[in-house]
C-alpha cells in the first residue's frame, strides 16, 4: 500500500487524489477483512478447546498476571488515542505534531513490550512454555499445555503484529517530519492508524478471553 | 517509467510496453502490471513443469502393479511435492496473476493496479515461497500429502514438513495482497462509464476470486504456523496425545482449501465467458446471472468444506448440512454452464484454437462438476473416499477445467501480450492432444476408483493393471500436448506474424490498445458507453476471409 499512501503526491495511475485516498482506504479495509480471519481462526481453536477443557483454562487463566494485562491494555487504548491524534494533526497540516504523535504511539508500544517480556519471563520461571520450558506443579490438568500453547501464539502473533506496525510508524512518522502529508493528502497516517486500531482491538478480545474469563470461579 | 529512445530507434515499432526499457533491472524492479504479469508467466511455468514432471514419475511407477521403481516412502514424496507445487505454485496464481494481472487494468481502462509495489511484492513473496518449497524438496522432500494431515504431519513425519510448510505460508500473502489489489482496484479503478454490470465476466471472476483470497487465505496461513509450532514445541495443539484434536485440523484446512478449489476455477470461468462470446460472435447469453453466480459460487464455497470429512467421525448431522450445501453449490456453476451452451446456440462459431479450449473445458468440467455430486452424497462418498475417483474427479475440474481455461486465455491473449500471432494449426494439434491425453489419463481412474484401488499408493492388485496402462498412455500424450505450447509460443515471439491490435475482432477496452500495449496501457482514459459484449454491433475480424475460416451456423 506504500506507493499510493506514503509518496505524498499524486501516483502517475491515479487520476485525482481522492481517488487515490478511496484506494488506499479500501485497500487497508480488504487488508484488514484478511487479518480478522487470520486471528479468527485461533479464536475457533480457542473456542473449542476452552469447550473441550474449560477446567485446563481456568486454571490457566489463573497463572496470568490481571494486573499487568490490565496496565498493557490500558497502554494499548492510550496508543490507540495517540495514533487517532496523530491522523487529526495530519489532516490539519500539523507535520511536528504528527510526529510528535506517531513517537507517543511508538512510545506506548515499547511500554507494551516491556510489560510482555515481564510477562514471558515469569512464565519461562514458572516452566509455563510448552516446548522450551515445561515442568507445570504436579496435579496441574494434563491439558493446561494447550491453553499455555494457545496464549503463547495468540500473543505471539499479536506482538508480531505490533512489531510490523512499530516499523511502519517509523516510517511514517520520518516522512511527516519531512513534510510529505497534508489537509488534502495524510492517507499515509490515516491507513496506518486503521492498521494500529485493529492491532489494539485483537488485544481487546485477547486480554479478556485469556486473562478474566473464569476467575470468578477461583 | 517509460523512456523510448534507442529501444524505438533499433527495432522500428511503435514504443510498448516490452520495448519501452531492456535493462535487468527494469524488469525485475518493475511496476507495470504487464511486466509483473510476466514474470508470474515465467515462474508458472517452472512450477508448473516440475510438478509435471513428479507426475511423470508418479505414472512410470503405476504402470506395473509391483512397487519396482520407487520405495513407498519415495513415491510418498513424489505426490506430496508433485499436489504441492501444482497446487500452490501453479493453480491457485495461474490465471489471476498472469492474465489477472495483464488484464484487469486494461478490461476496466485504468493505467495499472491500485498499488503496483504491492504487486510487485507479491512477486516476491510468491518467488521466495516457491524457493523454501524448493529447498524442502531438495532436502529430501516432504511425504504427507499436500493436505499436511495432523497427527502424521506434526508429529510422526521424518521429512521437511516445517520448510514446505513455511513456503507455503509466505506465498499464501501474495495471494492475499493480488486479492487485496484487486479489489481495490476494481472497486476505485474503473474508467468513467463503466458500471458494475458494464464489466466484462472476466473481471467480476476475478473479484469473487479476490474475495476468497482475501477472506480465505489467512486460515490457511494461521493453521499452518499451528502446524509447524506443533512439530517445534509439541504443544498439543492437534495431538491426541495431549489432548489436542486432529480433527480441529481438517476443519481449519478445508475451510480455505475447499474454497480454494473456486479461487482455482473462477477465474477459468471468467476466461471462458470472454472466449464464448467472443468466438460466437455473440452477446454472451444471461449477463448477469453469470456474474452473480460468480459470487454465488465464492459465498457458498465457504459453507461446505465438511464433505471432505464424512468419514473423518465428525457429527452425522454435520455431514447430512454439508451434503446438501455441497450440492447447492452445482445450481450457480450450472447456470454458468448453461449460459455459454445457450451463448453457443445460433452463434457463428469459429474454431480457433482459443475455442477449442473452451469447448473442452465446459464439457470435461461438466463432467468434474456433475462427479462431484457423486461426492457430496453422503454414502456414496464413503464408498469411494480416498480413492482414484476422487483423484479423477478433482484432476477434471483442475486440469481439464482451470488448465484448459488457462491454456485457452493464454492463446486467446497472446497476440494482445506480445503482438504475434502463435501459429494456428500447432496450436490446434497441442488443444487436441491435450484433450484426448487428458481424457485417457483421468477417465480410467474414475473407473479404478470405482472398483475400489486407493490413493496414495504405490502398488495395486494386478487386476487393475489394465486401467492403470491406459491411463500412464495417457498422461504421455497429456505431457506431449504440454511441451507442445511451451514449444511454439516461445518460437511465436521471435517468428510469430505480427497480430495487429485485434485479431479476434473482440470487444474489450483491452483490444482497443495497441498491440503490445503501452507502458501506461492508455494515452486518454476511455469512456465507456455501453456494455460488455456488444458484439451484435461489432464487426468480425477483417482478416478473416469466408474461405480460410471454419464458419458455421448452429
Ligand atoms: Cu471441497
Amino acid at each position: 500500500m506504500s506507493d499510493a499512501t506514503t509518496s505524498g503526491r499524486l501516483a502517475h495511475h491515479f487520476e485525482s487524489l481522492e481517488q487515490q485516498h478511496e484506494s488506499a482506504l479500501l485497500g487497508m479495509w480488504a487488508f484488514l477483512a484478511q487479518e480478522v480471519m487470520f486471528f479468527g481462526g485461533l479464536f475457533t481453536c480457542y473456542v473449542v478447546y476452552r469447550n473441550l477443557y474449560h477446567d485446563a483454562f481456568v486454571e490457566g487463566s489463573h497463572h496470568l498476571d490481571v494486573f499487568l494485562g490490565t496496565v498493557n491494555t490500558a497502554v494499548l487504548i492510550g496508543s490507540s488515542l495517540t495514533i487517532a491524534l496523530g491522523v487529526r494533526s495530519a489532516q490539519l497540516g500539523r507535520p511536528r505534531a504528527t510526529a510528535g504523535f506517531i513517537g507517543a504511539t511508538i512510545a506506548l508500544a515499547l511500554v507494551f513490550f516491556g510489560i510482555k517480556s515481564v510477562e514471558y519471563w515469569a512464565k519461562y520461571e514458572h516452566g509455563l512454555i510448552p516446548g522450551l520450558a515445561w515442568h507445570p506443579e504436579p496435579g496441574a490438568s494434563p491439558q493446561l499445555g494447550i491453553f499455555f500453547g494457545l496464549y503463547f501464539v495468540m500473543t505471539g502473533m499479536h506482538a508480531l503484529h505490533m512489531l510490523i506496525g512499530l516499523g511502519l510508524m517509523v516510517v511514517v512518522g520520518w516522512r511527516a517530519l519531512r513534510g510529505r502529508y497534508g489537509p488534502d493528502n495524510f492517507i499515509g497516517v490515516e491507513v496506518l492508524g486503521l492498521y494500529w486500531h485493529f492491532v489494539d482491538l485483537v488485544w481487546i478480545f485477547l486480554f479478556p478471553l485469556l486473562y478474566l474469563l473464569g476467575r470468578h470461579a477461583h | 517509467m517509460s523512456v523510448p529512445g534507442a529501444a524505438t530507434a533499433r527495432t522500428a515499432e511503435p514504443s510498448n510496453y516490452l520495448n519501452a526499457e531492456y535493462s535487468i533491472k527494469s524488469w525485475f524492479l518493475t511496476l507495470d502490471h504487464k511486466r509483473i504479469g510476466l514474470l508470474y508467466l515465467a515462474g508458472l511455468t517452472f512450477f508448473f513443469t516440475l510438478g509435471g514432471l513428479f507426475a511423470v514419475l508418479i505414472r512410470l511407477e503405476l504402470l506395473t502393479p509391483e512397487g519396482d521403481l520407487f520405495q513407498s516412502e519415495t513415491y510418498n514424496k513424489l505426490f506430496t511435492m508433485h499436489g504441492i507445487f501444482m497446487v500452490f505454485f501453479f493453480l491457485l496464481p495461474s490465471i489471476p496473476a498472469v492474465l489477472g494481472n495483464f488484464f484487469l487494468p486494461l478490461m476496466i481502462g485504468a493505467r495499472d493496479l491500485a498499488f503496483p509495489k504491492l504487486n510487485l511484492l507479491s512477486w516476491y513473496i510468491y518467488m521466495v515461497g516457491g524457493l523454501f518449497t524448493l529447498y524442502a524438496m531438495v532436502a529430501g522432500g516432504v511425504d504427507t500429502g499436500w493436505t499436511f494431515y495432523t497427527p502424521y504431519s506434526s508429529v510422526y513425519a521424518n521429512s521437511h514438513v516445517i520448510a514446505a510448510a513455511l513456503g507455503i505460508f509466505i506465498s499464501g500473502f501474495s495471494s492475499i495482497l493480488t486479492g487485496v489489489n484487486f479489489i481495490a482496484t476494481i472497486h476505485t479503478m474503473r474508467a468513467p462509464g463503466l458500471t458494475w454490470f458494464r464489466m466484462p465476466l472476466f473481471v467480476w471472476a476475478h473479484y469473487a476470486t479476490s474475495l476468497i483470497m482475501v477472506l480465505g487465505t489467512p486460515v490457511i496461513a494461521i493453521t499452518i504456523v499451528l502446524v509447524a509450532i506443533e512439530r517445534l514445541f509439541g504443544v498439543g495443539i492437534f495431538d491426541p496425545a495431549k489432548g489436542g484434536d486432529p480433527i480441529l485440523f481438517q476443519h481449519l484446512f478445508w475451510f480455505y482449501s475447499h474454497p480454494a478449489v473456486y479461487i482455482m476455477i473462477l477465474p477459468g470461468m471468467g476466461v471462458i465467458s470472454e472466449i464464448v462470446a467472443c468466438f460466437s460472435r455473440k452477446r454472451i447469453f444471461g449477463y448477469h446471472i453469470i456474474a452473480m453466480s460468480s459470487l454465488a459460487i465464492a459465498v457458498l464455497g465457504f459453507l461446505v468444506w465438511g464433505h471432505h470429512m464424512f468419514v473423518s467421525g465428525q457429527s452425522i448431522y454435520a455431514g447430512i448440512l454439508f451434503s446438501l450445501l455441497s450440492m447447492l453449490v452445482a445450481i450457480p456453476s450450472a447456470i454458468k454452464v448453461f449460459n455459454w451452451t445457450a451463448t453457443l446456440y445460433r452463434g457463428s462459431i469459429r474454431f480457433d484454437t482459443p475455442m477449442l479450449y473452451t469447448l473442452g473445458f465446459i464439457g470435461l468440467f461438466t463432467i468434474g462438476g456433475l462427479t462431484g455430486i457423486f461426492l457430496a452424497s453422503l454414502a456414496v462418498d464413503v464408498h469411494v473416499h480416498d480413492t482414484y475417483f476422487i483423484v479423477a474427479h478433482f484432476h477434471y475440474v483442475m486440469v481439464g477445467g482451470m488448465v484448459m481455461a488457462y491454456l485457452g486465455g493464454l492463446h486467446f491473449y497472446w497476440p494482445k501480450m506480445f503482438g504475434r500471432l502463435y501459429p494456428e494449426t500447432l496450436a490446434k494439434i497441442a488443444a487436441v492432444m491435450i484433450f484426448v491425453g487428458f481424457n485417457l489419463t483421468f477417465f480410467p481412474q474414475f473407473l479404478l476408483g470405482y472398483l475400489g484401488m486407493p490413493r496414495r499408493y504405490h502398488a495395486y492388485p494386478e487386476e487393475f493393471q489394465v486401467l492403470n496402462v491406459l491411463s500412464t498412455a495417457g498422461a504421455s500424450i497429456l505431457g506431449l500436448g504440454f511441451a507442445l505450447p511451451m514449444g511454439y509460443l516461445i518460437w511465436s515471439l521471435f517468428r510469430g506474424k505480427p497480430a495487429g491490435n485485434n485479431p479476434w475482432g473482440a470487444s474489450g477496452l483491452e483490444w482497443q490498445t495497441q498491440s503490445p500495449p503501452i507502458s501506461h496501457n492508455f494515452d486518454e482514459v476511455p469512456i465507456v458507453t455501453e456494455e460488455a459484449y456488444a458484439y451484435d454491433t461489432l464487426r468480425p475480424p477483417a482478416a478473416a476471409s469466408p474461405e480460410q475460416e471454419e464458419v458455421l451456423h448452429v
